[in-house]
């Protein structure tokens, strides 16, 4: 009897313990996508307005340059910028990364682990440090406000992780699948095409979302090395709103939303892999 | 054996991914090094050609700005990542116990991952606004408090935002994995365990949690690369003021740097601070691969 009400309490307890923590985890970002809808007037409201009355797509008519209001924020090209950047950053790490994931992961080889974590080593600076140096080079280059100055760090930023993903991905196919393959009388290079990467192609296809949230969301490096509409992208974009006299929450939320959306997108299509992934490759080596 | 024919395959196949590390992250960081040795300025191009040997670093000795903003930093990195550790161990055991609705409260759990660190901080910028933000709203219309705290520029309570948004960012990161190491846990030695008599606090400390560990140290090596992310929320946030209240490394550099435009002393900080994020994510990796080594994985 009082066994059976202590186990009642305790699944009582783990579903209000859960409900609150999933609304911690919830609430803030669905309110800031919420405002992205709302008109100023009534996020600034006193007292609060909580439940909304007026939602429409104004906000992002407006950030665009499609209202009648005049914003002075070209959010347009900066979500080309974004897109450009990230995804040819990411096509160049998918490349550099199978190929060094394929080495890690299929070959013996002096220095492989040092080499290995000298890779992630690389990816554990700060960007914000790294931006200093890199800013002094680029300027030298030309590579300043440039979206290929960009593309290059992000590719060099993306590439450890990628291949410690692939790496993982290539190393739960069967090395016997391949050398059967090359007894059968294909060639290395056919074995690859026909039988190791069709097999790891979701988690390859993973590893890009990855990269591409990486390119999509970083911050430090691409607030210094860039300047203007040329490759400005989304998230320092973002910090043009409170560089105004007021901020204009309304249309700083309807921009997050923006962002927010791709990323949200290609999260859930691969979120099993994600976490498959990174624990494959981390724990069984 | 064919498989090890040639001696260069590897080098040849991994050419691409070195040649991109050395040309944007190993030689400007040699560069970093050198121009961390001059008192170079922006506005004075020519003064990277003065070597003025360890000066840059004896007269971070004597900043105290430096030594504030690097205490800060190791106590908000201590403070964040054991928050995010047990409550991301919580959340793991909690969503383990539960199996209606798993796979909903699994993706939910999600959400703040999807979310990049400006937009974090912009969020509980937006939220912890003293005027129209959220939670002081939710308090003075509950009849909590009369007038509005100030989140973000009151002196302990800004940096506790800040760690806030920062846990709020990356629990999940820990959450997910340790997840994933319940889900990998054999049931045999649990059951043998509780048929001996053990209870559950024995059964959690000796077999579950040795078991999930290295899950863990992968959720601590992942987070170890990408600390210095909380430098985009800060600098949203409050960037890193009022009066130096929230001030971090990170912001510190960039403040020197660009702002003060003192690029040789911005990069012998900017120096302090690498070390001390290689020397971080060094020691967790060691742990991964010990831990790795002990469950018996071919490392």
């Amino acid at each position: 009897m009082s066994t059976s009400v202590k186990k009642q309490a305790m699944s009582v307890g783990t579903w209000a313990a859960t409900f609150i923590l999933m609304v911690i985890m919830g609430v803030p970002g669905l309110w800031v996508i919420l405002s992205g809808f709302r008109p100023n007037r009534e996020i600034l409201a006193k007292p609060a307005i909580w439940i909304p009355q007026d939602l429409s797509l104004d906000n992002f008519r407006s950030i665009f340059g499609l209202g009648d209001a005049q914003v002075a924020i070209p959010v347009l090209s900066y979500f080309s910028n974004s897109m450009i950047i990230a995804l040819t950053s990411t096509g160049i790490a998918l490349l550099i990364g199978m190929s060094g994931g394929y080495a890690f992961a299929r070959f013996r080889f002096r220095g492989k682990n040092s080499l290995f974590l000298g890779l992630m080593l690389s990816r554990a600076v700060p960007g914000i440090a790294l931006s200093l140096p890199v800013f002094m080079i680029w300027s030298k280059l030309g590579l300043i406000d440039a979206k290929a100055g960009l593309i290059i760090v992000y590719v060099a930023l993306n590439v450890p992780f990628t291949i410690w993903l692939i790496d993982g991905f290539f190393r739960q196919i069967p090395k016997e699948m391949s050398e059967a393959a090359q007894v059968d009388g294909c060639t290395r290079w056919q074995a690859f095409w026909k039988i190791e990467f069709p097999l790891a192609r979701s988690g390859i296809a993973s590893a890009g979302v990855f990269a591409f949230l990486t390119s999509w969301n970083e911050y430090a490096l691409a607030s210094q090395l860039t300047r203007s509409t040329d490759s400005k992208t989304l998230p320092v974009g973002l910090m043009d709103f409170t560089a105004q006299f007021t901020i204009d929450w309304a249309g700083m939320c309807a921009m997050a939303v923006i962002i927010i959306v791709p990323a949200l997108i290609l999260t859930f299509l691969v979120q099993k892999h994600l976490i498959a992934g990174l624990t494959f490759g981390g724990v069984k080596g | 054996m064919r498989w090890r024919a040639d001696k260069h395959t590897p080098f040849l196949l991994l050419s691409p991914a070195i040649l991109t590390i050395l040309f944007v992250v190993a030689i400007p960081l040699a560069f970093s090094l050198y121009t961390s040795l001059t008192p170079y300025k922006l506005t004075k191009p020519d003064t990277i050609n003065t070597f003025i040997g360890l000066r840059n670093y004896e007269r971070l000795l004597d900043d105290s700005k430096f030594w504030w903003a690097f205490g800060r930093t190791i106590l908000f990195l201590t403070i964040a990542l054991n928050v995010e550790f047990l409550l991301g161990l919580g959340i793991a055991l909690l969503i383990n116990r539960i199996t209606w609705g798993q796979r909903a409260l699994r993706t939910i759990m999600m959400f703040p991952m999807m979310f990049s660190p400006i937009l974090v901080g912009f969020q509980f910028k937006f939220i912890f606004n003293d005027n129209i933000g959220i939670l002081n709203n939710a308090l003075h219309g509950l009849g909590i408090t009369d007038g509005a705290i100030a989140w973000l520029v009151d002196k302990p309570l800004g940096m506790m935002s800040i760690i806030f948004a920062e846990v709020w960012m990356s629990t999940s990161v820990f959450a997910i994995l340790l997840l994933a190491g319940l889900f990998a846990m054999p049931r045999d030695p649990l059951e043998a365990a509780k048929v001996d008599g053990c209870n559950p606090w024995q059964v959690f400390r000796h077999i579950t949690l040795p078991f999930i560990m290295p899950f863990a140290f992968i959720a601590m090596t992942i987070r170890s690369l990408d600390v210095a992310r909380a430098y985009d929320i800060v600098d949203v946030m409050t960037g890193g003021g009022p009066a130096g209240r929230t001030e971090l490394l990170w912001t510190l550099i960039a403040r020197v740097g660009y702002d003060n435009a003192k690029m040789g002393q911005a990069n012998a900080m900017a120096y302090v601070s690498t070390l001390l994020s290689i020397l971080f994510t060094y020691y967790f990796f060691t742990k991964l691969v010990a831990a790795r080594r002990y469950m018996g994985g071919a490392a």
